[in-house]
């Protein structure tokens, strides 16, 4: 039941938003529709703290431990990026002269998005899964090329193109698992449900499970921005406004994570689970490498944190492969604080883009002087996702160092060389932004946009000091159910 | 899934003749330079993953299947190429396709590419009845040849082709080796497609605005420093 309304909450929203969002009246809208969301949200949560895991509508849809977090980052997220939203499109309507109906299209799509991502996490069904996710990419095509320029039109087509050939591998993966199931489940319609699957993961064949996998890995994997199918994600992220920038880091990147993570339970239980941990660690070094080596010549700050998405998405994805039940809970510890963080820094970085009117590093200076609130955002939402305490990143990244020791001990210097050379990308750029005086005639930004930033950031300090018990106890059972 | 023993006689060799065909049209497609003959390609992959959708349809006596075939008729082989050439005709886009490969070279690599899909899903095979032996390789083989068509083509166009083609090749791998895909996921996979399919046109008409070409050329500004 709360599964359908939390579906539902968001679902109305769509085409109530593609008829009256524009104005104020569609931002409060979305905000409106997004708190409706957040709050069916907490019941769900309420109810699985009581029941456990559960079923409902003859299996189709499903939310357990893994689920369930995500979900409810995914709620927060959405609200608080809705609340942004709303003092950042004003300026930005303004400033591209956007027509009444394409901000109505911004609205419509981006619900769109929120409902397909949410409905990735909730459903059983690996096909309606991989539906999900292609529905996301279709709906922040047109977000991505929202300003027509010639940048964004570049952006929008990239990402359509290589995340829609890396999904369509996918959709190969998820019908050869089909294939695979219907062996031991017969033909029909319960033979994709994850629950199912999982029951009788152990008889799958492991020829076909090991190239579905390898499939679904670069399929999925497109989405997650890992090396060398992460062309698309810097540039969709800086052409796009910032919000999208923000979700498309903090929910999408996420949710295809979570795809891969359900694949690769399953196929643990047909191939034992040196197979797929060893792809994910490999690909998610390579990830972490390549993007930490790249943010260091990068001038435009939102490729920056583009690229420091791909970063932390590689270090989860590794951090997963190790396998050990401590590295899969540093790893969704890893995934949450990241997208909560990354959020609050786009956030930020836009209010900061639209005082300065470029996103080049070097014409963002003296934000401190300009406006202390929004300075002290950047500043501490960098600083955060740089791992330093008391961010939730700070304890993720230190747990998933401690578990390479302790497993493949050998990885750990490539593993600081990555975090060390990311930090080098960042830090000095972030002292040039914040600290100095700022250019006169810069114009100051409403206060409104930055709240959230701060409540996500205190979010993020929870995580960091004193995780609450039920998701402890949350995250500690995903992290069994991944070890498998 | 049972297929009765006439079935099996007359079914499965015409399903192959399908699978072949689909492959040929797929290999046409790579040494195609007209975008109009292109498109025509397209449609006849759309007819005979309705054929075998339709066959396998038969030969399982699965009624959902009949849908799914109606439905690929009237989206693939005459819905999205109908568009796709009124699109052609309103955008004025000039008749050929510029290959960054020249042709030859392109269907020596398409080749290579058959050959790999048959060695990968070759353990897969292995392990399947009679029935569907080989589908798998098929579909994955016309899969990895739309791939490199869309690699090697620069129009925005014939790049959608190559897309549209690959979407056919694992349409085919899901009636064909499967025998179906579940009928939700099956609508919601053309859901999706059809989806894609209008705000590409969208997209299109974004583009000529900006840029009053359709050539991807115009596509490659983005530099890192």
């Amino acid at each position: 039941m709360l599964i359908l309304l939390v579906l539902a909450c968001a679902a109305i929203g769509i085409p109530l938003l593609a008829l009256w969002g524009d104005g104020r009246r569609g931002a409060a809208l979305f905000i409106g529709f997004n708190t409706l969301t957040l709050l069916a949200i907490l019941a769900l949560a309420v109810q699985v703290l009581r029941d456990g895991a559960f079923t409902t509508d003859g299996g189709q849809f499903m939310v357990d431990d893994l689920s369930i977090v995500l979900v409810l980052v995914d709620g927060v997220v959405a609200l608080s990026t809705a609340w942004f939203s709303r003092s950042y499109m004003a300026q930005e309507i303004v400033h591209w002269s956007l027509s009444r109906r394409r901000v109505r299209l911004y609205h419509a799509m981006f619900q769109t998005f929120l409902t397909t991502m949410l409905l990735a996490l909730l459903t059983n069904n690996m096909g309606i899964l991989w539906v999900a996710m292609e529905g996301a990419t279709l709906s922040t095509v047109l977000l991505v090329s929202l300003f027509r320029t010639a940048e964004g039109l570049e952006a929008a087509w990239k990402y359509f193109i290589l995340c829609g050939v890396g999904l369509a591998m996918a959709l190969f993966g998820t019908i050869l698992l089909y294939f695979a199931a219907q062996k031991v489940l017969g033909h029909g319609a319960d033979a994709l449900l994850w629950t199912r699957l999982e029951a009788v993961r152990r008889q799958l064949q492991p020829q076909v499970m090991a190239i579905a996998f390898i499939f679904m890995l670069v399929g999925y994997g497109t989405k997650i921005g890992l090396s060398p199918l992460n062309n698309w994600l810097p540039d969709a992220h800086a052409s796009g406004p910032s919000s999208v920038s923000a979700v498309l880091s903090g929910l999408l990147l996420n949710v295809a994570l979570y795809a891969v993570l359900r694949a690769k339970v399953l196929v643990d239980g047909a191939l034992g689970p040196n197979f797929a941990g060893r792809l994910l660690m490999g690909f998610g070094l390579l990830s972490l490498l390549v993007a930490a080596f790249s943010m260091l010549r990068q001038r435009d700050v939102k490729r920056l944190f583009a690229y420091s998405s791909i970063e932390h998405m590689g270090l989860a994805t590794f951090a997963f492969g190790i396998g050990a039940p401590l590295a899969s809970f540093a790893g969704l510890l890893h995934m949450i604080s990241h997208s909560l963080t990354k959020s609050s820094v786009f956030f930020s970085v836009g209010h900061a883009v639209q005082s300065f009117g470029s996103r080049e590093i070097q014409r963002i200076r003296g934000l401190l002087e300009l406006s202390p609130l929004l300075g002290w955002a950047l500043m501490l939402a960098v600083l955060f996702i740089l791992g330093m305490p008391p961010s939730g990143l700070f304890l993720s990244e230190f747990l998933i160092v401690a578990s390479t020791l302790q497993v493949q001990p050998w990885l750990t210097p490539l593993l600081l060389l990555g975090l060390g050379v990311a930090f080098a990308g960042i830090f000095p750029r972030l002292q040039g932004m914040v600290f100095g005086s700022a250019p006169e005639g810069i114009a100051r930004q409403p206060v409104s946009g930055i709240i959230p930033i701060f409540i996500q950031l205190a979010l993020v300090i929870v995580l960091g000091t004193f995780i609450p018990w039920m998701l402890v106890q949350w995250m500690q059972h995903a992290a069994l159910l991944l070890h498998g | 899934m049972t297929i009765t023993a006439q079935g099996l006689t007359w079914g499965i060799p015409l399903l192959r003749l399908l699978a072949a065909l689909l492959l040929l049209l797929t290999f046409a497609m790579l040494a195609q330079r007209r975008l109009l003959t292109l498109i025509h390609l397209l449609a006849w992959q759309g007819m005979v993953l309705a054929a075998g959708t339709a066959l396998v349809a038969l030969l399982t006596g699965q009624s959902e299947l009949w849908f799914s075939a109606a439905l690929t008729l009237t989206l693939k082989a005459i819905l999205i190429p109908t568009v796709l050439h009124r699109l052609l005709r309103r955008l004025q886009v000039r008749g050929d396709v510029e290959a960054v490969l020249n042709i030859p070279l392109t269907l020596l690599a398409g080749i290579a590419l058959v050959i790999f899909a048959f060695f990968l899903a070759a353990p897969i095979t292995a392990l399947t009845g009679t029935v569907t032996r080989g589908m798998v390789g098929i579909a994955l083989a016309a899969v990895l040849l739309a791939f490199l068509m869309m690699i090697t083509r620069r129009k925005a166009i014939s790049q959608v082709v190559g897309f549209l083609a690959i979407d056919n090749g694992l349409f085919f791998a899901a009636t064909s080796a499967t025998l179906g895909m579940p009928m939700v996921v099956e609508l919601g996979v053309a859901l999706d497609a059809l989806i894609g399919f209008v705000i590409l046109g969208i997209f299109f008409f974004q583009m000529r605005e900006t840029f009053d070409s359709m050539d991807l050329q115009h596509l490659e500004q983005i530099r890192e420093e």
